[in-house]
């Protein structure tokens, strides 16, 4: 019997964006975080599979979950984790992108965790650096574990993700998580739908493969997956939407909207939540709300990525 | 109130207008005829009712002169609230049921800005209770119209106001201009612009020429007016957003409006009946009520704005009532305000083009009551059997001479004091109501 995982796996080096992944590629990767999310729940969660590497998270933005996840993933694969803080590091004292790249370089890690606020940012450091970089955020350009854990929790409470109706809702223009779960859901075969005021959408936003809405109502209707995205508060206060009041009035997602979703619609929502903005409290906490089985399958998908990538290091 | 839900219906409120002209600018329609009216709402017209009433109905004898829709004037700026001691909704509902203006909408710009659902609010129940004739409000597009930061467009319209503006500045912010567009398109609305470029503008009291500077003051050039408009429709271009320049003054702006309509762009645009009558010359010696915003360009600016109206490329007539008082017109002329009144004397002025022989009737009554009534979604402005029963009754010959004493705007400068008009409301009903007779 051969291996499902070496049959379509992920061989890469890299992992920077979600543009090109393959059906096989991004199912090996989820049915790897299967398993994952399977040990994560066991007393002993450690195994040794990175023993011996270094794994370095490298956030040049602020980030309390996406960091965390990775360096629990890290240590649950065996790997030594370094964090690097971006407000103390050298970059603060002027330090190029790239000298800071090739300065960790010096220091022989074997993976790379960057989140940059700068979109390009990841992939043009993964050039300059021998070892193996995951994008953990570029700007609004690509977030891939955050879609793969998404696809994770679809998956896992859906059965399946291929014909799902999928309504990706908020502003669409500076999301990254909107971007990669876009590419992720068409590959898998799901219908997107993105929802979001005009002037929260990017040009030619339908060209990404998505159907545009910019009613709420009439996006949601008859969805099987809800998910909600952040809004930044400098953006809610005349600049893109008028006011929170409005933006919560036409675009939070509440009962009444709800209501326009499939009766057993999925309520996600990458964090960090604005209650009251984009959601309603309760509906945050509703019973159909994965909101925590996402961060859950950050974890398992992030040692799932880990793990397939420690197969490719080089065993110098 | 009439039917408060008391289980017998009273009797129908009729009102017969017999032996008529009946002109529908909606249709061109222009023919003798009656129409009655019922509950408020225009229930039949034509010919088979020019001598004949209902029993029921009260009869008024047209004698032949012009039944035609209320006019309808978006753009109209009051003192309520904050500055009623210029105007308030009361004393500017009576200047229009004398002009003939059945329905006003009026400016944001008054003390605070309207610019909040409560205001809108505020102002529906002070109209309902003290105006004569319909008001609806556009309402502020940035909050406090400055520029900065976009007003709850959704959260307003659904308030009901009809339209949105800046007031009387430009959104000179370029990416607040295009979000602004852009969000307002989502909510089926229109944005209403002055097209002013504040730094082109700045220090300059009238138009720039050959009279300004006989007269030693600073002027503008059109060049302030085209750059706002040709830069708002690039971005009407990039964003389809239903998009309204209130109120051009020169040639050159309708070049560019004409190609941007034969392009299919969502854009219309409309003068004020001032720039349509009079220019830099009646200015005179320093006639500060003819100090506008724009500013009165030269004769062959009007006659090309009337040329305009007649071609299309203008959609709408709007007095541009803006109620000054002596405290700040009283001044030199550099130093004086801006704005006049407009309401009472909107049609007379207007009439001036027909008598004169520059244009039609029905293309001027239309840009008075369906072209506004359409961009703005109202009911009215058209004679059609179920439209509200806004209506006028004009004698296009009364010859009458404008008496600033006797008008009823409570500020009282008219750039028409003492000219000589011909045509004259005769009685004006607000949803089957006479409200001026």
């Amino acid at each position: 019997m051969t291996n499902p995982i070496t049959k379509a796996s992920f061989v890469r080096r890299h992992l920077l964006t979600c543009e090109n992944l393959s059906v096989g590629e991004i199912g090996a990767l989820l049915d790897l975080a299967d398993k994952a999310a399977e040990g994560n729940r066991q007393v002993i969660k450690k195994r040794d599979v990175l023993r011996g590497r270094t794994l370095i998270n490298l956030f040049f933005e602020a980030s309390t979950r996406t960091q965390s996840s990775f360096e629990l993933a890290g240590k649950r694969l065996g790997a030594d984790v370094m964090n690097m803080n971006v407000s103390t590091s050298s970059v603060s004292k002027g330090e190029t992108l790239i000298d800071t790249a090739m300065t960790l370089n010096a220091m022989r890690p074997d993976i790379l965790v960057v989140r940059h606020h700068a979109a390009g940012a990841v992939e043009l450091l993964s050039q300059k650096v021998d070892c193996s970089v995951i994008n953990a955020g570029d700007g609004a350009h690509q977030h891939p574990t955050q879609a793969l854990l998404d696809a994770l929790t679809i998956r896992r409470a859906k059965g399946r993700i291929a014909g799902l109706t999928v309504a990706i809702c908020g502003d669409i223009l500076h999301s990254r998580v909107a971007r990669s779960n876009i590419n992720v859901l068409n590959t898998m075969g799901a219908r997107v739908r993105i929802v979001a005021p005009s002037t929260l959408l990017p040009t030619q936003a339908e060209r990404l493969g998505a159907e545009v809405f910019t009613d709420m109502n009439a996006g949601l209707e008859g969805t099987d997956i809800v998910m909600m995205l952040r809004l930044q508060r400098e953006r809610m206060q005349g600049s893109y939407v008028p006011s929170t009041r409005e933006y919560y009035h036409f675009f939070g997602l509440d009962h009444e909207k709800l209501a326009r979703a499939k009766p057993d619609a999925l309520i996600m929502h990458p964090g960090p939540m604005n209650r009251g903005v984009e959601i309603a409290s309760d509906i945050a906490d509703h019973s159909r709300s994965v909101i925590r089985e996402q961060v859950e399958m950050g974890v398992a998908v992030r040692m799932a990525v880990l793990e397939a990538m420690a197969r490719q290091l080089p065993n110098h | 109130m009439r039917n408060n839900g008391s289980p017998k219906a009273p009797p129908a409120e009729a009102t017969a207008f017999l032996n008529a002209r009946l002109i529908d600018p909606a249709s061109g329609k222009d023919e003798p005829g009656g129409l009655l009216v019922e509950d408020g709402l225009i229930a039949d017209l034509g010919n088979h009712l020019r001598r004949n009433a209902p029993e029921h109905a009260r009869v008024i004898d047209c004698k032949g002169h012009v039944l035609c829709p209320g006019l309808i004037d978006m753009q109209v700026f009051t003192g309520e609230p904050g500055l009623e001691h210029r105007e308030t909704l009361k004393t500017a509902s009576h200047a229009a049921a004398a002009g003939g203006v059945t329905t006003i909408v009026v400016m944001p710009d008054t003390e605070p800005v309207i610019d909040q659902v409560a205001l809108v609010d505020f102002i529906q129940r002070r109209a309902r209770d003290n105006a004569i004739v319909n008001v609806h409000v556009m309402a502020a597009m940035t909050r406090g119209l400055k520029g900065q930061d976009m007003a709850e467009i959704g959260l307003l319209k659904r308030a009901g106001a009809v339209a949105f503006t800046n007031g009387k500045s430009s959104v000179i912010n370029t990416r607040v201009m295009r979000n602004v567009l852009l969000y307002a398109k989502d909510h089926g609305t229109l944005v209403v612009h002055h097209t002013e470029d504040p730094y082109l503008t700045e220090g300059a009291v009238m138009n720039a020429g050959e009279v300004a500077t006989r007269l030693g003051l600073p002027g503008v050039n059109k060049a302030a007016e085209t750059v706002v408009l040709e830069r708002d429709v690039r971005l009407v271009e990039i964003t389809g957003g239903r998009y309204h320049a209130a109120t051009l003054s020169c040639a050159e702006s309708l070049g560019v409006v004409r190609a941007a309509k034969a392009r299919k762009l969502p854009v219309t645009c409309g003068v004020s009946v001032n720039h349509l009558t009079l220019n830099e010359n009646d200015i005179g010696s320093y006639r500060t009520f003819l100090r506008l915003r724009p500013p009165l360009r030269s004769e062959e600016d009007r006659t090309a704005m009337v040329r305009g109206l007649s071609a299309g490329d203008i959609d709408v007539i709007v007095s541009s009532h803006d109620p000054q008082d002596a405290d700040v017109k009283r001044h030199p002329f550099a130093e004086a305000a801006d704005g006049a009144i407009g309401l009472e004397t909107l049609l007379a002025a207007a009439l001036r083009l027909y008598h004169s022989g520059e244009l039609a009737l029905i293309p001027l009554l239309r840009a008075m009551t369906i072209n506004p009534a359409r961009l703005l979604g109202l009911p009215s402005g058209r004679l059609d059997k179920g439209a509200p029963a806004d209506l006028i009754l004009v004698d296009l010959g009364q010859p009458w001479v404008v008496d600033k004493a006797q008008l009823r705007a409570r500020s009282k400068n008219s750039p028409f004091d003492e000219s000589k008009m011909q045509g004259r409301v005769l009685a004006t009903m607000v949803a089957g109501k006479t409200v001026y007779q």
